[in-house]
C-alpha cells in the first residue's frame, strides 16, 4: 500500500499523534489543576504516561511512513 | 472525535482516485498485504455486538464468553487459512457466492446471495441503532443525529473508495480500539491487585464458577450459561464458529483483497493471533466490572424499570471509572470507530454480493465495469439508507433485534455445510448443492418456528430442557449442517457429477497448490498456524 500512495500506517501514525497530543496535554492540565471528582487511580496520572506513549509511537509511524519517504 | 470524523472522511476522498475499476472498488485491486488483510478481516468483526456485548455477556456469564474468541474462532480461521482460501482464491471468484456459482451452478449463487443481501443490511441496521444507543446513553446525543451523522459518513467513505477506504479504516479502527481500550484492563488488575486477587474477588461478589473455562461444562447445571462442552465444541467450535469465519462474506472479503495466495493464507492467521489477544479488552473489564463495580448491573428490562445500569454498560461505566476526559474522549471514538467499521463491512460487502451476484447475475449481465462501479457506488448509498430503516425498525420493535440474529443464524451454518463439501468432495453436484442449502436452512427455521411455539421442544432441539438462547442457537446450527450435508449427499449420490475436468481450480484434489519449499520456514502459513495452534491450547489450559 505505499508504492503507489500514502501508506494506511501513516494516517494511523497521524491519527495515534493527535490522540497522543490531546490526551497528554488533558492529563498534565489535570496535574495542575485536580478534578473535583477524580477517576480511580487518578494518582497513577495513566493520561500523562499513555497519552505520550501514544504521541512517541505515532511520531515514530508519521515520520517512518511518510509521504515520498521510501520503505 | 472530530479529528476522527474528518480523517475517516478524509481517507475516503484521498481513495477515491483509486477506486475506478470493478477490481479497485470492490476487491480493493487485490494488493493487500498480509498484515492490512488480516487486521481488517478481524476489524470487520469488532462491530457493536463483540465489543459492548461481550463485554455484558462476560459480566453476565463470566469467562465462558471467552469460547466465542477461542475455540469459537480459532480453529476455524486456521482452517480458512490452510484448506480453503486456496479455493477462494486460486478460483479467482470475488465473493462466496460467486464460488458456489463456479462449483453449483447459478441457483446456488442466487439462493445464498440473495439471503446474505437480505440479511447484511439488516445487520448493518442493528449496529447503527446499538451505537446510536451508546451515543445516547454515554454522551447525551440525540439518537436521530447519531443514526444519521454516523451512517452518512459511512455512506460517503465507502461509496467514495469502495472497499479499500472500507479496509484502511478498519484498520484505523482497530489500532483505535487497542489504544483506547487496553488501559481499562491494565488500571483494573493494578486496582484489584492481579490476576488470582482479581478470581478471588469474583468468587466473593459473585461465584467461583465464573473464573472457569472449561471445568463446569459438563453439566448444563453447572455454570451461569445453562450449557455443554459437547453444544462449544460441536455447536460453537465447529458449526456456529466455522460458518461464520470460513462463509460469511463480510469477513471473507477482506482476505480476498489479499495480494497474492500466500498473503491470503497468512492474513487469517494474522487475524487468529489478535482474535486470542481480544479477550483482553473485552472480557477482562467484563470480569472487572464484576469485582470492582459499586453496582449490581442487571438485565435491560429490570435496569429501565429501576433506573439503573443494565449489563450493556460494563464496558462504559469501566471506562468512565479509570479514564480522565482526554482517555475517555479516545474510548469512545474507540467504540464509534468500532461501530462505524462494523457497518462499513456490512456495507462494502452487500454492495459486491447485490451488484456482482444479483444485479449483473440476474438482471443486466451486459453492462460495462464502468457501469457496475457507478451500480456499486450508488448502491453503498442504497444499502445505507437502509440500514437506517431497519435501525428505525428495530427501535420500534426491540424483539426484532432477536429475530434477525436468529435468521442470520439460520443460513450460516448450511452455507458452511455446502461450501465444505463443494471444495472437499468432487462427487457433490450442483442439484445436490443447492438443495442441501436450502434444506439445512429450512431445517433451521422449523427448529426455531417448533421451540417458539413449544417451549418444551428444547428438550429435544438442545438437549436439554434448561438450555438457555445460546446454547439452542448452537445446537440448532448443528442440527441444519447435518440436514444440509446429508441431504447434499443423498441428491448427489442420485444426480449426474460433473466432469473433473470443470472442477479443476474448485476442487481438492482437482486443484495444484503451489508449492512453498523455497519459502524460509518462518514465512510458511503451516509455520504460523502451529504457532497460533499451540498458544491457543496453552491458554485454554491456563484458564480451565
Amino acid at each position: 500500500m505505499h508504492d503507489s500512495g500514502i501508506s494506511i500506517w501513516f494516517f494511523i501514525g497521524l491519527s495515534l499523534l493527535v490522540n497522543g497530543i490531546l490526551i497528554t496535554g488533558a492529563g498534565i492540565w489535570e496535574i495542575f489543576r485536580p478534578p473535583a471528582n477524580p477517576v480511580v487511580l487518578y494518582s497513577l496520572h495513566a493520561s500523562v504516561w499513555w497519552g505520550a506513549l501514544l504521541l512517541l509511537v505515532g511520531l515514530r509511524y508519521c515520520i517512518r511512513f511518510a509521504p515520498g519517504r521510501d520503505s | 472525535m472530530a479529528f476522527y470524523f474528518a480523517l475517516v472522511l478524509a481517507i475516503g476522498w484521498y481513495l477515491k482516485g483509486r477506486a475506478n475499476t470493478g477490481e479497485d472498488f470492490f476487491m480493493a485491486g487485490r494488493e493487500m498485504t498480509a498484515w492490512i488483510a488480516g487486521l481488517s478481516f478481524l476489524s470487520a468483526n469488532l462491530g457493536a455486538l463483540e465489543l459492548m456485548g461481550w463485554a455484558a455477556a462476560t459480566y453476565q456469564y463470566g469467562i465462558l464468553a471467552t469460547h466465542w474468541y477461542w475455540i469459537g474462532a480459532i480453529p476455524a480461521m486456521l482452517f480458512l487459512a490452510l484448506v480453503m482460501m486456496p479455493f477462494y482464491y486460486i478460483s479467482k471468484a470475488h465473493s462466496v457466492p460467486a464460488y458456489l456459482k463456479l462449483r453449483f451452478g447459478e441457483p446456488t449463487r442466487a439462493l445464498s446471495a440473495i439471503s446474505f443481501a437480505f440479511m447484511t443490511v439488516l445487520m448493518s441496521g442493528i449496529n447503527m441503532y446499538s451505537m446510536a444507543l451508546v451515543m445516547k446513553v454515554v454522551l447525551g446525543w440525540d439518537i436521530h443525529f447519531s443514526i444519521w451523522a454516523s451512517s452518512l459518513t459511512v455512506a460517503v467513505y465507502v461509496a467514495l473508495g469502495g472497499l479499500r477506504s472500507a479496509i484502511f479504516n478498519e484498520v484505523l479502527q482497530f489500532v483505535l480500539i487497542w489504544a483506547g481500550a487496553l488501559l481499562i484492563p491494565v488500571l483494573g488488575l493494578i486496582e484489584t491487585g492481579g490476576w488470582e486477587n482479581l478470581k478471588f474477588e469474583i468468587a466473593h461478589h459473585a461465584s467461583p464458577e465464573y473464573t472457569h473455562l472449561w471445568a463446569t461444562l459438563g453439566s448444563f447445571n453447572d455454570n451461569p450459561m445453562g450449557i455443554h462442552w459437547t453444544g462449544i465444541v460441536f455447536g460453537l467450535g465447529f458449526i456456529i464458529s466455522f460458518g461464520y469465519w470460513t462463509t460469511d462474506f463480510l469477513v471473507v472479503q477482506r482476505v480476498l483483497a489479499a495480494r497474492d495466495l500466500r498473503s491470503a493464507k497468512l492474513a487469517p492467521i494474522i487475524g487468529a493471533a489478535f482474535k486470542m489477544m481480544v479477550p483482553i479488552i473485552v472480557i477482562l473489564p467484563g470480569l472487572l466490572g464484576l469485582a470492582v463495580l459499586p453496582v449490581k448491573l442487571t438485565g435491560e428490562a429490570s435496569a429501565v424499570a429501576s433506573g439503573g445500569h443494565s449489563y450493556n454498560e460494563v464496558l462504559p461505566l469501566m471506562l468512565a471509572r479509570y479514564c480522565g476526559p482526554g482517555l475517555l474522549g479516545l474510548g469512545i471514538t474507540a467504540l464509534i470507530a468500532g461501530f462505524m467499521s462494523g457497518m462499513a463491512g456490512n456495507v462494502s460487502a452487500f454492495t459486491t454480493v447485490w451488484t456482482y451476484d444479483i444485479y449483473r447475475a440476474l438482471i443486466n449481465g451486459k453492462a460495462s465495469d464502468h457501469h457496475y462501479v457507478n451500480m456499486g457506488r450508488w448502491c453503498t448509498i442504497l444499502g445505507v439508507l437502509i440500514s437506517v430503516g431497519t435501525a428505525y425498525l428495530v427501535m420500534s420493535f426491540a424483539s426484532i433485534m432477536d429475530y434477525v440474529q436468529a435468521l442470520f443464524s439460520f443460513f450460516m451454518a448450511p452455507l458452511f455445510g455446502t461450501v465444505l463439501l463443494g471444495m472437499l468432495w468432487r462427487r457433490a453436484t450442483g442439484p445436490g448443492g443447492f438443495w442441501g442449502l436450502l434444506a439445512g436452512t429450512l431445517s433451521s427455521i422449523a427448529m426455531w418456528a417448533w421451540v417458539k411455539v413449544d417451549h418444551d421442544a428444547l428438550r429435544y432441539v438442545a438437549l436439554s430442557p434448561n438450555a438457555r438462547d445460546m446454547a439452542e442457537n448452537m445446537y440448532r446450527a448443528l442440527w441444519s449442517w447435518i440436514v444440509c450435508v446429508l441431504v447434499t449427499v443423498t441428491v448427489s449420490a442420485m444426480t449426474k457429477p460433473r466432469p473433473d475436468g470443470e472442477l479443476k481450480g474448485l476442487v481438492y484434489g482437482l486443484t495444484a497448490l503451489p508449492l512453498e519449499a523455497e519459502v524460509p520456514l518462518y514465512h510458511r502459513p503451516w509455520f504460523w498456524a502451529v504457532v497460533v495452534g499451540v498458544v491457543f491450547v496453552v491458554l485454554n489450559i491456563l484458564v480451565w
